[in-house]
């Protein structure tokens, strides 16, 4: 690891002061279990760290009409234990309960888990995000893509969007709120995600001298929803495909429906075709098919992840029918 | 540029002037010379350096002394009271929870967290508790049987001072 300087402010102003205004000056040190990671491996190499730990009010859980307000330095381990969060989000507690392991659980960030880089190996390895040979060959259509995307890959991104629990988040609506040096702005979570088309640009909309405040999740009352998500092992690795879905019903057919993939493109993948496939249908495993089906229509799966086509059916399909309480 | 800390490990105040990037475990090792936290994989993968940060299990490999700083640390020279082993201790040792040993103080930082917070894990809370540490030995079995040896002692003790009261 590289030497830096380490700063803690204790106010947002003053960290948000201590960071700089392109990417590669400072970074911001939360949980550290993925910046770290990326700094002993030298893949990115901060001049600066600034520690936001300190900062109080980027603390606490707190409910209130707009809804759930979760401060972004609250651990996924304190976020799952939450009685709220099990009450109202499950779909929100299972994803927490499956994320990586108790240790990183609890340090890692609510905030941090949003802004995670991804876990692409040629990325980890220091070759880019959109990695390219010296001949200019795309390394992961040629490479080894048995873990990328089957969604949103035409363009060079081929990589998928790393967090396990957003895909839960946009499928409750939720939004961020962040601060940077001309104020606070707030983003519906769906929003902060872009497929990045040059090697300067990030998969997320986090400007370089932004810290994200909190997290708020609409109040759920109504809402079914749930997570699934198919991993090569049962615990502590990542996923080869997420689901999560939220309905809403009208007896026994359902009013509205989000459908929301992760693993599978370079940005949580909400699929508007399932929706659609959804709406007005009861939820028996005929419709739930139906909607899988559509949700994976426009798959284009590389040279080896052909099969990831089937697990994010299965995903979507079982997502479906434990939200409706068929499953 | 150093950074002067203060580390409160196993209850002993711990000064020292670090630099930024030192990570945890070798501030425990090398500097506060306590080798029974290991150093595995250094990728938060093995948990071999698992600690107690602030009464939680955290991968010691993957925080900075720096982020430690003016926070409690318990590692497993912490556990035992003199001579007399910590329950978890104990549960490895009756029920074989180790063959060659790398894997145990961090197993045992772990379950410790674990048992704090679920007092009477299954067998499947236990394994969930323990998914983020490696053992290339045991096949794991005797290990949740440790765990499930200590948390009957520890309720058993839990039951008995309440009792006395």
């Amino acid at each position: 690891m590289k030497a830096f300087e380490y700063a803690t402010p204790e106010t947002k102003e003053q960290a948000v002061s201590l960071l700089g205004a392109s990417w590669g000056q400072a970074e911001i040190l939360a949980g550290g279990t993925d910046l770290l990671a990326l700094m002993k491996d030298d893949v990115v190499a901060p001049k600066r760290l600034v520690n936001i730990k300190e900062i109080k009010d980027l603390k606490g859980v707190t409910s209130s009409a707009e809804g759930f307000r979760i401060g972004a330095l609250t651990t996924l381990g304190d976020l799952a234990d939450n009685a709220n969060v099990l009450k109202e989000y499950p779909a929100l507690a299972d994803a927490l309960n499956e994320a990586a392991s108790p240790q990183i659980r609890n340090l890692a960030t609510l905030a941090g888990n949003l802004c995670q880089r991804p876990r692409c190996w040629y990325f980890r390895n220091g070759l880019g995000l959109l990695p390219k040979s010296e001949g200019g060959k795309d390394l992961v259509a040629e490479g080894e893509n048995r873990y990328h995307a089957i969604l949103g890959n035409d363009g060079p991104a081929k990589f998928v969007s790393p967090s396990t629990i957003v895909p839960a988040l946009i499928a409750y609506g939720a939004k961020l709120r962040l601060v940077g040096p001309r104020g606070k702005r707030e983003v519906p979570l769906e929003k902060f995600y872009a497929i990045p088309a040059t090697e300067t640009e990030r998969e997320h909309d986090l400007r370089p001298n932004e810290i994200v405040t909190e997290v708020i999740i609409p109040p759920a009352h109504g809402v079914m929803a749930a997570h699934y998500e198919i991993r090569q092992k049962a615990t502590f690795d990542w996923p080869l495909a997420v689901a999560a879905v939220a309905l809403t019903m009208n007896g026994s057919r359902v009013e509205s429906a989000r459908v929301v993939m992760g693993y599978v493109a370079p940005v949580p993948w909400i699929s508007p075709e399932a929706e659609q496939a959804l709406v007005g249908q009861p939820i028996n495993a005929e419709t739930a098919q139906k909607a899988a089906d559509a949700a994976l229509g426009n798959a284009k799966p590389l040279s080896q992840n052909a099969y990831k086509v089937q697990l994010a059916r299965v995903a979507v399909k079982r997502a479906i029918l434990k939200a409706g309480g068929a499953a | 540029m150093k950074k002067n800390v203060t580390i409160k490990v196993n209850g002993a105040d711990r000064r020292a002037a670090v630099e930024p990037r030192l990570l945890l475990v070798h501030f425990l090792r090398e500097v506060a010379g306590l080798t029974g936290t290991h150093v595995g994989c250094e990728t938060s993968l093995c948990g071999a350096c698992t600690v107690l940060l602030d009464g939680r299990a955290v991968k010691s490999c993957t925080v900075l002394a720096v982020q430690a700083d003016g926070r409690k640390v318990t590692t497993v020279e912490g556990l035992a009271d003199g001579d007399k082993l910590h329950p978890i201790q104990e549960g490895f040792w009756e029920e074989h929870g180790l063959q060659c040993g790398f894997c145990t103080p961090g197993m045992i930082m772990c379950s410790h967290d674990l048992l704090e917070h679920h007092p009477n894990p299954s067998d499947s809370e236990i394994r969930a508790g323990i998914n983020g540490n490696l053992c290339r030995c045991t096949g794991y079995q005797h290990i949740v049987a440790a765990v499930r040896n200590a948390s009957k002692k520890m309720s058993k003790r839990a039951t008995a001072r309440a009792g006395a009261r």
